[in-house]
């Protein structure tokens, strides 16, 4: 087992001097980019893993979340002249809370597809709400005219500087979600998502859990959200609409939902697949309405899921033919699913 | 603001009220009997305005095109509903992805069909003109379309309620796994709902075309009213669905003409006061 672990801090050691070295590494400006969009996304992917892979709820207004942080940062520019961006982010990130306190205690009051719909709907009226307002959000055409900020070391208007500070946010965000998840707190929800009456019984709040797991994961979204502003220096109703919430629920399912690694990765797939489809062919919405067909068809569990599944059924192989020359037989897990 | 600017927009609420319906009724049938939540309804109603629009083009009679417009909804929808969605009964999240996995696929399919530009379609010339009343005036056709859509309602009531096959539905609605023990065919009774569904969505395609025309992008706005729809009347009932197909149509058009900008807004309003009150919905069940 410590060999795993050793391994795995490798591969982590490895992925992260790599992810460091790309924009050094002189390929085109292009490829820089769409990896900065995916660690913005990647976060986003991750604080909705949260929700659907741990806690056990599909939650459809992520993409709210991820707006209201977004429309922070262009409303409070153009209209506040809020331009520090810690001051931004902190009231982003409020504001995303808040607003997830006052949804997640309406959506809570239903449940599966109750709270589908109800979530759906939420996410729906926060969309019309940035597509109407036209003097406060400006409507379809969005809210430019603000500029990106420096952040500490990072000079955001470089290119490689934005692509160095999402690097880090995801790297925070990450650790935060990892070390919440292996927590009690986190351990809590997966049991409340698991057997609910029984952590009831034992005295869990289940409600309460639940709740607390949609404000935070609502404000992991807006730091999400906050990036995307800065990053694109526009903002526009895109950005909460039904299509984005889909696409980081597709994102969780592609990559393998309760793994946050899992969701990262589907968000890579999903920038870069987007982007070269778009490249080739207008019909690219069409093409990716095929592509939700296919994963939630064939992938369920995800590409983090297939990757275990493969790997057990290696491991199996190998102890069973290590059982077959020493070991008396019922040694191995026939089945090849992954210990439990 | 006098009593003409009330009758006016209760009229036209009532009317949207009446397109919404025809939206929200396969919604909920088909919710309320095999817990798919068709995220591709609105995009049923897109299509069926599009295609009666083109055989409107060609001079085919208003209610023949509108007709059209739902068959050719109800046979993309069974092709759907075979093909890939009745694998998926149990299974809500996976279901109800596939349907916007289809719904994108039909909004982008008609994108390259029949392009982006809004289209209007004209009322049946019978029903074209205006009706004044007073300083009050209102076309004719919201009328119209208020009555057929309650004709509709109370058809589809009366079938639910009186007839054989409306009580094999409810059967199977009720309990699935004994109405398919006393040797009911269940299957068909799926299949046809979802087929009544998707016809009724694009039917209302086309006969709601003079009111709200057809562009890509419609069968996006027209979703979250049907979502409100179904959680203010609740899951599954029919009658739910047509009051709250009102309530909606009116919120949102007195939501237009009052607050031009917060008109989906409006809509929270009474969707968070169901939630706090009563979660089921006003007819719906515990679910």
């Amino acid at each position: 087992m410590i060999s795993r672990s050793w391994r795995n801090i490798a591969i982590i050691g490895v992925l992260l001097v790599l992810a460091i070295a790309v924009p050094r590494l002189g390929l085109p400006a292009f490829y820089v980019s769409l990896l900065t969009q995916t660690w913005i996304y990647g976060i986003l992917a991750m604080s909705l893993d949260l929700l659907v892979g741990f806690t056990g709820l599909v939650s459809f207004m992520q993409a709210a979340f991820f707006g209201i942080g977004a429309y922070v940062v262009a409303i409070g520019a153009t209209r506040y002249h809020f331009v520090d961006f810690w001051l931004t982010l902190v009231v982003a990130v409020l504001v995303a809370g808040i607003a997830a306190a006052a949804f997640g205690a309406l959506a809570l009051r239903a449940e599966d597809a109750g709270f589908i719909i109800i979530t759906l709907a939420l996410n729906e009226i926060v969309w019309g709400l940035a597509y109407q307002w036209v003097s406060m959000s400006g409507g379809d055409n969005g809210i430019t005219g603000f500029l990106r900020v420096n952040v500490g070391p990072f000079h955001t208007t470089d290119n490689s500087g934005f692509y160095y500070l999402s690097l880090t946010a995801l790297i925070i965000c990450l650790t935060l979600l990892v070390l919440m998840v292996r927590s009690p707190f986190g351990l809590v929800l997966v049991g409340a998502r698991e057997r609910p009456r029984r952590m009831a019984a034992l005295g869990y709040n289940v409600w309460l859990f639940r709740y607390l797991a949609l404000v935070i994961a609502a404000m992991f979204a807006a730091v999400a959200g906050v990036l995307f502003a800065y990053y694109n220096e526009f903002v526009g109703p895109g950005s909460l609409s039904l299509d984005t919430t889909v696409q980081v629920l597709i994102m969780v399912i592609l990559g393998g939902t309760g793994t946050l690694i899992g969701p990262l990765l589907g968000a890579g797939i999903l920038v870069f697949l987007s982007n070269a489809l778009s490249d080739i062919t207008q019909r690219w919405v069409l093409i990716l309405g095929a592509v939700y067909v296919v994963t939630v068809m064939y992938a369920p569990d995800g590409i983090v899921g297939l990757i275990n599944r493969l790997a057990a059924r290696a491991r199996s192989r190998r102890e069973l033919s290590l059982a077959a020359s020493a070991a008396p037989a019922g040694a191995f897990n026939p089945r090849g699913g992954p210990e439990r | 603001m006098g009593n003409a600017f009330y009758l006016q927009n209760v009229l036209g609420g009532l009317a949207h009220g009446s397109l919404l319906f025809l939206i929200a009724a396969g919604f909920t049938l088909i919710f309320g009997l095999m817990r798919i939540i068709n995220l591709a309804q609105t995009a049923f109603y897109l299509l069926g305005a599009y295609v009666g629009l083109s055989l409107g083009l060609h001079g085919v009679d208003f209610w023949v095109a509108g007709v059209a417009g739902g068959v050719a909804a109800t046979v993309v929808g069974l092709a759907i509903y075979g093909i890939f969605l009745h694998r998926y009964h149990a299974n809500p999240l996976t279901a109800l992805l596939l349907s916007l996995g289809f719904a994108l696929i039909i909004d982008d399919g008609s994108l390259a069909i029949w392009g982006g530009d809004p289209q209007s379609i004209s009322p049946p010339r019978m029903f074209a003109e205006s009706i004044h009343f007073g300083n009050l005036v209102f076309p004719e056709y919201w009328l119209a379309l208020i009555v057929v859509s309650t004709v509709i309602a109370a058809g589809l009531l009366v079938f639910q309620q009186r007839t054989k096959f409306g009580a094999i539905i409810r059967a199977a609605v009720d309990d699935e796994e004994m109405a398919r023990g006393l040797g009911i065919d269940v299957n068909r009774a799926f299949y046809f709902v979802f087929a009544l569904g998707a016809f009724l969505a694009g039917l209302g395609g086309y006969l709601g075309g003079p009111i709200t025309s057809a562009y890509p992008g419609l069968d996006g706005e027209l979703l979250p009213l049907a979502f409100a729809i179904v959680i203010i009347g609740g899951m599954g009932s029919l009658e739910g669905a047509f009051i709250a197909s009102m309530i909606i149509g009116l919120v949102n058009t007195f939501g237009r003409a009052l607050f031009p900008e917060l008109s989906y807004f409006t809509i929270f309003l009474p969707v968070a006061i169901i939630m706090a009150v009563r979660p089921q919905g006003l007819f719906g069940r515990k679910i």
